[in-house]
């Protein structure tokens, strides 16, 4: 039943578990850059891959600053637009950092970046929340198909995809070991596994 | 626990741990500048209140408030049940008004049953109390309050022994309770004079004791039930005074219960009857506690319920619908 057996079975590795570091080692300078210090940043992952990485900038971002930098975990379940479209959800764990949210500069972080309708969702959460001075976004990996206008920030892998075929992120915290699977949905199960990805990252 | 919510003795473990999971997250809503999830916009929720209650309305009214649902509160008082309306002419009522959910609270037991079973109504029904029968939510409630104090609010309350006092004979609480914890893996007993256990309790999966000295040391959570004199047609025991006695909770058995155990109240309490004042008002009573928790495990049970297309509580699922839960179920873990 777990998609992370289908995935590795059929997939394709696109990252391996150096090019995530790296790439995320990028990412955190670029939040240095673009932050000019990084000295208000909050970072928030959306469950449950989005905070493992969350976790992962902030050490890395820590050790560019020198400064701890506060993150945790944004539960966006209550606010997507599909949940009437199947059972009702469990939910996971919304974590604020202590000082909150409020004037400072929230970066979001997330595996996939799909549809958009994710971090449309995550944004209406944070609202209820606080008021960040600005919100940014960063992705592992970015395989297009937006079906709202939203655009990440910081994108680890660019990866066209077609509709038909599946992205599976990895992560040692929650699967064992690092890496990124293209998997192409098997003939027979095309369409399932087209609906089934979108509503995946909705 | 199909679409509806009447019975403690219907949820499988793992429901009631989702249960309490769910509320344990809905409680972490309280603490925030805005208190309110847009989750249940545009369904309605009837309260439909039978029966007199103050903690249990307020706390389902609070709890569809905050998941924005809309509110519409019925009490028998003042409505068309005074005038002789049956039960099945207000459900037909509050079907044309397209109500998602009714809460129900009613004297009779076995009122949310048929409710729920008539066809009358098409949403869900969640049971606030019904006559002598049960009281869900506030076995939950119970247990979540329990799991946070003494299983550091997570899993089940497997190994833990509960004592629950007093007149279990009118009490829904009691007998939500029963089924609940030992669903939950703890170990019940109930103390309670003779006269006061209910006929049957040898089918119920707990103990009885009549010496609630014997059972406090031993008990990680002692449970106070209020002796409901107004459901009483007959003398149960001599006078308040014995009751009070043998059966009554005071500072100097409290002071014989382990050290973590807790004194729980389902409320109202009869000070001086079931329970002192000295007690009710310690620290190791959880009763202000219970009736924060009610809401979340409120918020709990109705985004479940109503929250998606289909209830998220197993058995649920009619069997042609199976192959899609599943699949559902498959989205969820991919995406995140």
């Amino acid at each position: 039943m777990d998609s992370s057996s289908r995935g590795a079975e059929t997939g394709r590795p696109v990252l391996e578990a150096p090019d995530i570091a790296r790439v995320l080692t990028r990412i955190a300078h670029e939040i240095v850059e673009r932050a000019k210090g990084a000295d208000d940043v909050v970072l928030l992952g959306i469950p449950t891959r989005g905070v493992f990485l969350a976790g992962r900038l902030a050490d890395k971002l820590a050790e560019i600053t020198g400064r701890p930098v506060p993150h945790g975990s944004l539960d966006i379940t209550m606010y997507r637009d599909d949940l009437r479209l199947g059972p009702a959800r469990a939910l996971a764990r919304t974590e604020i950092p202590a000082d909150g949210v409020d004037g400072r500069l929230v970066i979001l972080v997330d595996d996939v970046l799909f549809s958009g309708r994710t971090i449309r969702a995550a944004l209406d959460a944070l609202g209820d929340i606080g008021r960040p001075r600005a919100v940014q976004l960063a992705v592992l990996v970015d395989r297009g198909h937006r079906e709202l206008p939203i655009r990440a920030d910081y994108v680890g892998k660019n990866l066209p995809t077609s509709l038909r075929e599946t992205v599976k992120v990895q992560l040692t915290e929650e699967d064992g070991r690092d890496g990124v699977m293209l998997g192409a949905a098997a003939a027979g199960e095309a369409t399932v596994g087209r609906h089934a990805e979108r509503h995946a990252e909705r | 626990m199909k679409r509806h919510l009447i019975s403690a003795a219907d949820l499988t473990r793992d429901d009631a741990v989702l249960i309490l999971d769910t509320a344990e997250e809905m409680a972490r809503v309280a603490d925030r500048p805005i208190k309110k999830l847009p989750t249940l916009r545009g369904r309605t929720v009837v309260n439909l209140f039978f029966e007199d209650s103050t903690r249990t309305r307020i706390s389902f009214e609070a709890a569809a408030k905050r998941l924005s649902a809309d509110v519409i509160n019925f009490s028998a008082k003042g409505s068309s049940v005074s005038k002789g309306e049956s039960l099945k002419d207000t459900a037909l009522t509050l079907e044309a008004m397209g109500a998602d959910a009714v809460v129900i609270r009613h004297h009779g037991s076995g009122a949310p049953h048929r409710l729920a079973t008539s066809g009358w109504i098409g949403g869900s029904v969640v049971n606030a109390g019904d006559g002598t029968h049960e009281h869900p939510t506030q076995a939950l409630l119970d247990a979540f309050t329990m799991r946070r104090r003494l299983a550091g609010g997570e899993g089940d309350l497997s190994g833990r022994r509960i004592t629950i006092v007093g007149d279990v004979l009118h009490s829904r609480v009691a007998r939500s309770n029963v089924h609940l914890l030992s669903t939950l893996g703890a170990e019940v007993t109930l103390v309670a004079p003779p006269t006061l256990v209910p006929v049957g309790v040898g089918s119920w999966p707990c103990e009885v004791s009549y010496d609630l000295d014997a059972v406090l040391s031993k008990s990680d959570a002692v449970m106070m039930l209020r002796v409901q004199s107004e459901r009483m047609n007959a003398a149960f025991f001599p006078t308040e005074r014995e009751y009070a006695r043998r059966y009554g909770l005071d500072g100097q058995r409290m002071a014989r219960m382990p050290e973590h155990a807790v004194v729980m109240h389902p409320g109202p309490m009869n000070r001086g009857m079931e329970i002192t004042a000295e007690v009710a008002d310690s620290p190791r009573c959880t009763v202000v506690e219970q009736v924060a928790n009610g809401v979340s495990i409120r918020m709990a049970v109705l985004y479940l319920l109503l929250g998606g297309a289909e209830p998220a509580v197993s058995g649920s699922h009619p069997a042609s619908m199976s192959t899609e839960s599943t699949e559902t179920a498959a989205r969820t873990e991919e995406n995140d």
